[in-house]
């Protein structure tokens, strides 16, 4: 199916956030996650089902003021 | 000098520095040291697959030990502002979040109807808010009823360097909020800026551009740390009420050649 990550586009398989997340080689990162605007927690990734055009924003820790 | 109280923990230093916008982390590192900041500002950014820039920067604070406040820095709605403090609350491991929700990109004032919203959101979900607002008083006291137990007057617009705008709404803000923890947050410039701020009573100033964009970010660091100091211990002492006339320091009585009486 065809999403949205951090705003690119991109083909995936994954079926969950958790097996999306983990595809682009983030196990283990420090990251959070929201889909289509809402915060997903890191227990829900597994079981939030991805579908066609969802938008996934996939965060970390970065400089501010 | 008291030490300052945010949502029941004690603050060692009431400089909050921020840490974006240094040449090298290494400067960054230094800042932060100069500084004697307890609290550290950071963000959330998209994180790269490939590169996972976030994954280094958080070994560096990790490793200053500092208490992070993460921001919502960017957001333009309460509903983006909302879903970043959620995201930021689970990734740093705290409850306290700076929130920002931005009117507008050339003034970066915030838009305090959906700060107003968000706080209230966020509040009722056990969020500590520290909102980045003005200096309006209205505003102030629906921040206040929203649950927010500190608040974050602007000086001027971030990153313009042009200090306390408006210093007599500022006072006024103090004045109607003895109890409260006021902090400014941006527009802070100089040293001077932030001894000013501490003169007139507000608890702590957060700043970041005046540091990270110094000549020498580090010296400049040392030199906001003694302002801040400066700055509240004059406070805490009381300072003089200024005056119209002169009034002499040295005392009058006994002053040579000053005619008391006359011999003849």
């Amino acid at each position: 199916m065809r999403i949205l990550v951090n705003g690119e586009r991109l083909t995936t398989d994954a079926q969950s956030l958790d097996e999306l997340c983990e595809a682009l080689g983030f196990a283990g990162a420090k990251i959070a996650t929201a889909v289509n605007g809402s915060f997903v927690a890191a227990p829900a990734r597994a079981r939030t089902c991805l579908a066609e055009a969802d938008e996934i924003e996939i965060v970390a820790p970065r400089q501010g003021g | 000098m008291a030490m300052l109280q945010l949502y029941g923990s004690e603050i060692s230093s009431r400089l909050l520095l921020g840490t974006a916008g240094y040449a090298s982390p290494d400067l960054l590192r230094h800042a932060v040291l100069a500084s004697g900041a307890e609290i550290v500002t950071v963000s959330l950014r998209r994180e790269s697959a490939r590169t996972k820039t976030g994954q280094g920067f958080w070994a560096l604070i990790e490793e200053l030990g500092c208490r992070v406040l993460p921001n919502t820095a960017g957001c333009h709605t309460a509903k983006e502002a909302i879903a970043t403090a959620q995201m930021a609350r689970e990734l740093f491991g705290t409850t306290w979040i700076k929130l920002e929700v931005i009117a507008n990109d050339d003034t970066l004032q915030p838009d305090v109807f959906g700060l107003v919203e968000a706080a209230t959101e966020l509040s009722a979900d056990g969020f500590d808010v520290l909102p980045y607002t003005t200096e309006d008083l209205s505003v102030a006291e629906r921040l206040v009823a929203a649950g927010c137990e500190v608040l974050m007057p602007w000086g001027s617009p971030i990153g313009s360097a042009r200090g306390l705008a408006n210093k007599t709404a500022l006072q006024t803000l103090r004045s109607y909020f003895p109890e409260t923890p006021l902090i400014v947050d941006a527009g802070i410039g100089a040293p001077s800026h932030a001894a000013e701020a501490m003169e007139m009573g507000y608890d702590a100033v957060l700043l970041n551009t005046a540091v990270a964009k110094a000549g020498d970010p580090v010296k400049m660091a040392e030199g906001f740390a003694r302002a801040v100091e400066a700055g509240r211990l004059a406070f805490e002492a009381g300072l003089l009420e200024p005056r119209d006339m002169a009034s002499p320091s040295t005392p009058v009585a006994g002053t040579p050649f000053f005619k008391i009486d006359t011999v003849s």
